[in-house]
């Protein structure tokens, strides 16, 4: 591989709760290439979400980052201060937040809330200059240049997603990630504007990130997916040999829960719920829902190890 | 058959404030369910698609601005005080939002309690106890760990099979869920749905699974109606339709599914299509401007619904050469059972 754009190093984030200490993101460490596609799967409250963040270090209290390294381009992050954080957010590595369709502000065109960035990150740009990248931007992501004069009302959500994708690379950023981009689209929408992401990342040669618990989504986009559960990532593989041969039984789970347009009535749910990472089982997290569990996995939690190409946290692997 | 519920040629419109046509919400669709034979039904289509307003109808809870909904041969809108009450029995609703459905001050037991106390169906408290108790346990719950409950103490699967627990204490004879499982987490979701599927075969409950999610409908239901824009696309059984779609809006939906196997091609297909030359107008076929076979002649008229097989349903000029469906009678092709 060569050298990575982003590198996460053993990322830790806390949160204080009343009844004491949760643990969101628990010893994270992966890298991504240049131009690379990397998805992050799990269930809701796995903390994918809280991971991106915390790469950004965005983590507001009750939670903070309680340990771990972020290098971007080199660059490690840690090492910056508040204004050097900000001036890096959006010019080098790009959040498109869950439902960012919708923080869209609805008083304010969308021209304008693209030049936001601009004015944000200091470039003074004549008025000319500036509608000219803005009409740049909209075509790019496939919309009119008229887009930029119109309210989010006056959008359809696919077309609000792509312009959330505009601001997104309106500063050419290194690394895009996108949470979860298209969970409030219709399927056929839904593909559009994955088609754009696709597209811009390309042009760009940005890296994405793409968060989200659809599997088939993953395995049509990404080139490599890690998995989490409660905090961890548990099984980080190239997708086609994930989706093959899928190593983490919760993997397997995952993959068996998409509902097939092949074999009716074979629809599979993950047994139990994922647990309250306040009350974290013993040993393995998952053993309580593993058809497979030792007891090992009941006393020992099972530490990353790498396996033909793909890290997998499983004793049974 | 015996009808429990038609639609004969139903529409809805709604006003449209200041622009005097209004927005057409669904647009002469017929259909029957049968009482005697429980089956699942999926409504499938994306939003504005008219699936909602279709169960809303159904429901009673919107009048139809054409045609009518009949409840055993009566119209809805006709019923009397004893008719009404046996509709409200024999119909129950599960809704989307298995957060937004609950009063946080009341206990989950109220909730399950209101229905049979309404209807009078337990003679005593120990009664009610056993009728909720069994309720719960055949969607999969125990009812030691949901009685006595506030909701903010259960969780979102939980709460919504409270809901399937809820439609079934009263033994209805049809079930309209609307989008049940898509604010729930994947791996909880084939639970509920599952839960569903054995209403239909153990108790004998008709269920109407409004969903934009197709993969879901073919898992479990037996018949599928595909909405787009206020119309009937394409309806029959759901192996026919999803292996074999007819209409080009379905086999626009059934691609745009992202399928975990190796083959990476989602992508390219969506590069492949493009404007296809027609110009679409009012007047004519509500998907020829999307669609990749339209012709000259889809833009002039709807199309009608045409007949392509004994159960199956076609809205798209390709299939003219089958017979024709009328709009108001529902036909055995639309006796969904």
């Amino acid at each position: 591989m060569s050298e990575p754009i982003l590198q996460v190093e053993g990322l830790r984030v806390g949160f204080d709760h009343p009844q004491g200490l949760v643990q969101a993101v628990d010893n994270v460490s992966f890298a991504l290439a240049p131009g690379e596609r990397f998805g992050l799967a799990g269930e809701s409250g796995s903390g994918k979400s809280t991971l991106a963040l915390a790469i950004l270090r965005m983590i507001k209290p009750p939670g903070w980052i309680a340990s771990g390294e972020v290098w971007l381009a080199g660059r490690r992050l840690a090492d910056l201060d508040e204004n050097g954080i900000r001036a890096l957010r959006l010019a080098d590595i790009a959040l498109v937040p869950q439902g960012s369709m919708n923080s869209l502000n609805p008083v304010l065109r969308i021209g304008r809330q693209i030049a936001d960035a601009f004015v944000d990150h200091g470039l003074h740009l004549g008025r000319g200059e500036e509608a000219r990248r803005i009409a740049a931007l909209l075509t790019e992501v496939g919309l009119s240049e008229g887009v930029a004069r119109m309210y989010p009302h006056e959008l359809s959500g696919g077309m609000k997603q792509r312009a959330c994708i505009a601001i997104a690379i309106s500063l050419r950023p290194k690394v895009i990630i996108a949470d979860e981009p298209t969970s409030a689209l219709d399927v056929v929408v839904q593909r559009q504007v994955m088609a754009t992401l696709a597209r811009v990342q390309q042009d760009l040669g940005a890296a994405v990130i793409l968060i989200g618990h659809d599997m088939g989504l993953m395995a049509q986009f990404v080139d490599r997916l890690g998995v989490m559960y409660a905090g961890r990532l548990v099984e980080v593989a190239p997708i086609a040999e994930m989706i093959s041969k899928p190593r983490h039984p919760y993997t397997r789970a995952l993959i068996a829960a998409l509902p097939s347009l092949e074999r009716r009535g074979t629809l599979a749910g993950i047994p139990g719920l994922a647990p309250l990472l306040r009350e974290l089982p013993l040993g393995c997290p998952f053993h309580p829902r593993c058809a497979h569990a030792t007891n090992r996995c009941h006393i020992e939690k099972p530490m990353v190890r790498d396996i033909a190409g793909a890290q997998v946290a499983c004793h049974l692997a | 058959m015996v009808a429990l519920i038609e639609a004969i040629d139903v529409s809805k419109r709604f006003a449209g404030g200041l622009r005097r046509e209004g927005t057409l919400a669904l647009a002469g669709l017929s259909l029957a369910i049968d009482a005697e034979k429980p089956s699942i039904i999926a409504v499938v289509g994306e939003s504005g698609s008219g699936k909602t307003t279709l169960a809303r109808l159904l429901l009673g809870f919107a009048e139809p601005s054409g045609g009518e909904i009949r409840y055993r041969g009566a119209d809805l809108r006709a019923l009397d005080r004893d008719g009404r009450r046996a509709f409200r029995h024999d119909v129950q609703a599960v809704f989307q939002d298995p957060y937004g459905v609950y009063n946080p001050f009341y206990r989950v037991d109220h909730l399950l309690a209101t229905p049979l106390r309404r209807f009078r169906l337990a003679g005593s408290r120990a009664e009610a106890r056993e009728v909720i108790s069994g309720a719960l346990r055949a969607v999969g719950l125990q009812p030691e760990e949901i009685l006595g409950r506030f909701p903010h103490q259960l969780s979102g699967g939980q709460r919504q099979r409270v809901m399937v627990a809820r439609a079934l204490l009263l033994k209805p004879k049809l079930i309209v869920a609307d989008e049940p499982v898509s604010m729930v987490d994947a791996s909880l979701r084939a639970t509920i749905l599952g839960s569903l599927r054995k209403l239909t075969d153990e108790h004998g409950i008709s269920i109407l699974y409004i969903t934009h999610d197709l993969a879901t409908a073919y898992q479990i239901s037996d018949s599928i109606l595909v909405l787009y824009r206020a119309h009937l696309a394409e309806a029959g059984a759901v192996e026919q339709v999803v292996a074999d779609p007819q209409h080009p809006y379905t086999q626009l939906l059934v691609s745009a599914i992202p399928r975990a196997k190796a083959a990476r091609d989602w992508l390219e297909q969506e590069e492949a299509a493009g404007p296809n030359g027609v110009t679409p107008s009012a007047a004519g076929c509500c998907f020829a401007e999307r669609c990749p076979v339209a012709m000259p002649a889809c833009a002039a008229a709807p199309p009608g619904l045409y007949r392509t097989a004994p159960r199956r349903a076609v809205a798209c000029l390709q299939y003219q050469d089958h017979p024709v469906l009328s709009r108001g009678d529902p036909g055995e092709v639309l006796s969904l059972g």
